[in-house]
């Protein structure tokens, strides 16, 4: 007669698995190692913004109608919010699928890591690629373009929302779009061409005063145009409102979008999350 | 009394039209070495992710360690390794990084330098996993598999691409392994790699099991009739027999001594699986 395992056989004592705390760590030092190894990677979400800051600050000098704010001080504002995202919706977007595809995600599951400790590593990731990337953006705009960070405590109060709020609902996004590509190729392709189109309707590269009002009805709808106009308020002060839309910053409407979007994203990620890649039956 | 590591009862599994696994019933034993064998698409892999918790299956009982694996407990996991037949991932992690990293999801790993040692990469061992050929990516996958130490290791193809001293090494492993009591289940293409390590075999053709038992011993090979060949008169004579000793002493009478060119062979067991492929082919296309 046979009988069926039911109990370790080697061991009598309840083995200790490793709490999720310390398996998040481990996978988030594992995640921004990897992060930081893959050039593409690096450029694409890391440096763009940075690129991209240069050479527009190094283009369009001046001042901004009727403000002593410079062109190049809006470029940084609109830029912390678009590397922001870039760190968290394009950087999750594609990392996910291509974990998804090329085996990551699979080999995980079959392992007693818990999927939390996956997600754990993750944000710590982006994190980590996003305050680097918004040290580097504000030292630049300091050093090279005449920027004033902030002295009052209430303005940096405002900087630490808008991140959080805008950080976490760019990435739940990111994690739930990371399911519509068909394959890691594919990818980069499906996530950035949207993330371009919107930082262009966003005000990150052109100012919202100029767009066409069917643009600007879609961008109110996405987090990018509110995390930036969020970071205009902290770093170009009362001076710069003048140049919104409605001649002032929204702070509350900012909050009020920034915090839907992670609710929104949250139900979107646990509704959609894939595991498996297409292939695994 | 011997206990069951895996036990299944029915299994079936289809996609959309395909009928990948259709009724099979295993039991492996605690502690024994057991090799599937099977052409391609026969539905080995579908049949060991099924058991590893990855596919669901459309009908029959399955239990590993237990534990129906469509119900995965995080103590379960690790009590079951896993290599998976294709894997691209961890590129930008060295060896050791992987292999550390990995060790540490579990409550008692290898050591993971004994372990890269094993596989044969400690020479590797701080290279990155993208720059590795495919047969030494293989290998970083095996090392993960029984890095947490597993009761239970599963391996689809694990030998895919390896040299043959690379393969040797895995052989060796996996016997230190089924010697410490581990339960192996492999797929794999290599018979000789079977007869090796296994101490038991199945062969799925078609989605069923078409044989099943020891690899001395399957398919009747042991008692199959044996080939007794010579030269005579400048041609080739063979004789189908199941004595070949009487035939041998016959010829040898014969000849008045030296029998030229004389062989005694049986069937490998490649002769027998090609046989029994072959019927689970035709069986499929004639039910
Ligand atoms: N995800 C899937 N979707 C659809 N069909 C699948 C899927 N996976 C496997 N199949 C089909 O099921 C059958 C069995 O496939 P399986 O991968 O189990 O074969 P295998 O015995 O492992 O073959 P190989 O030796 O080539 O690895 C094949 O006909 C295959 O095409
Ligand atoms: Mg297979």
């Amino acid at each position: 007669m046979s009988e069926t395992i039911t109990a370790p056989t080697a061991s009598t004592a309840r083995p200790h698995l490793p709490s999720i705390a310390a398996l998040g760590w481990s996978r988030g030092v594992a995640e921004t190692r990897m992060f930081f190894r893959e050039k593409d990677a690096v450029i694409f979400t890391f440096a763009f913004p940075i690129i991209l800051l240069v050479i527009f600050g190094s283009i369009f000098g001046g001042n901004l109608e009727g403000t002593p704010i410079t062109v190049s001080q809006l470029y940084t504002a609109g830029l912390i919010g678009a590397g922001v995202m870039s760190a968290s919706f394009q950087n999750l977007g594609i990392g996910i699928a291509v974990d998804r595809d090329d085996g990551t995600l699979k080999r995980l599951a079959g392992t007693p890591l818990p999927r939390s400790a996956y997600f754990i590593g993750k944000i710590l990731n982006v994190l980590v690629v996003a305050l680097l990337e918004v040290a580097i953006l504000l030292a630049i705009g300091v050093v090279a373009y005449g920027l004033a960070l902030p002295s009052e405590p209430l303005r940096w109060v405002t900087f630490a929302w808008v991140f959080l709020l805008g950080i976490t609902g760019s990435a739940l996004l990111g994690i739930a779009v990371s399911s519509l590509p068909r394959s890691a190729r594919s990818a980069t392709a499906v996530i950035s061409m949207p993330f371009v189109v919107l930082q262009f309707i966003s005000g990150v590269f052109i100012p919202m005063t100029q767009l066409p009002d069917w643009l600007i009805d879609i961008s109110a709808f996405f987090p990018l145009r509110w995390m930036c106009q969020g970071f205009r308020s902290v770093f170009l002060g009362d001076a710069g409102a003048a140049l919104e839309m409605t001649k002032s910053y929204e702070l509350d409407r900012v909050a009020l979008i920034l915090g839907a979007w992670v609710v929104g994203g949250l139900v979107l990620c646990l509704t959609t999350f894939r595991w498996k890649s297409r292939r695994d039956g | 009394m011997t206990q069951s590591a895996v036990k299944v009862r029915g299994l079936a599994k289809r996609y959309g039209d395909v009928q990948a696994v259709g009724g099979i019933d295993l039991e492996i034993h605690a502690g024994e070495v057991f090799a599937i064998l099977g052409p391609n698409g026969a539905g080995k892999s579908t049949t060991v992710e099924i058991l590893e918790g990855y596919r669901r299956r459309d009908a029959g009982e399955v239990s590993v360690l237990g534990t129906d694996p469509q119900h995965p407990t995080r103590l379960w996991r690790s009590r079951v390794g896993i290599v998976l037949q294709t894997a691209n991932d961890t590129a930008e992690l060295t060896v050791r990084e992987t292999v550390r990293h990995f060790a540490g999801y579990y409550p008692n790993a290898r050591d993971p330098d004994e372990v890269i040692a094993k596989v044969g990469l400690t020479e590797k061992a701080g290279s990155r996993v993208r720059q590795l050929s495919g047969g030494q990516r293989r290998r970083v996958d095996v090392a993960l598999g029984v890095i947490g130490n597993p009761e239970l290791l599963f391996l689809d193809e694990p030998t895919t691409g390896f040299d043959p001293e690379a393969r040797r090494r895995f052989w060796d492993l996996m016997e230190d392994l089924a010697h410490d009591g581990t339960t192996i289940v492999l797929t794999t293409h290599y018979l000789d790699e079977a007869e090796a390590l296994a101490d038991r075999v199945a062969v799925i053709a078609g989605g069923r099991i078409v044989a099943e038992g020891e690899p001395a011993t399957l398919g009747g090979r042991a008692t199959a009739k044996a080939r007794v060949s010579w030269l005579e008169a400048g041609e080739r004579r063979h004789l189908e027999t199941g004595t070949p000793t009487r035939t041998v002493m016959e010829l040898t009478r014969r000849f008045d001594g030296e029998v030229p060119e004389l062989t005694v062979t049986r069937p490998s067991l490649e002769d027998i699986y090609l046989g029994l492929i072959g019927a689970g082919t035709r069986a499929e296309v004639s039910p």
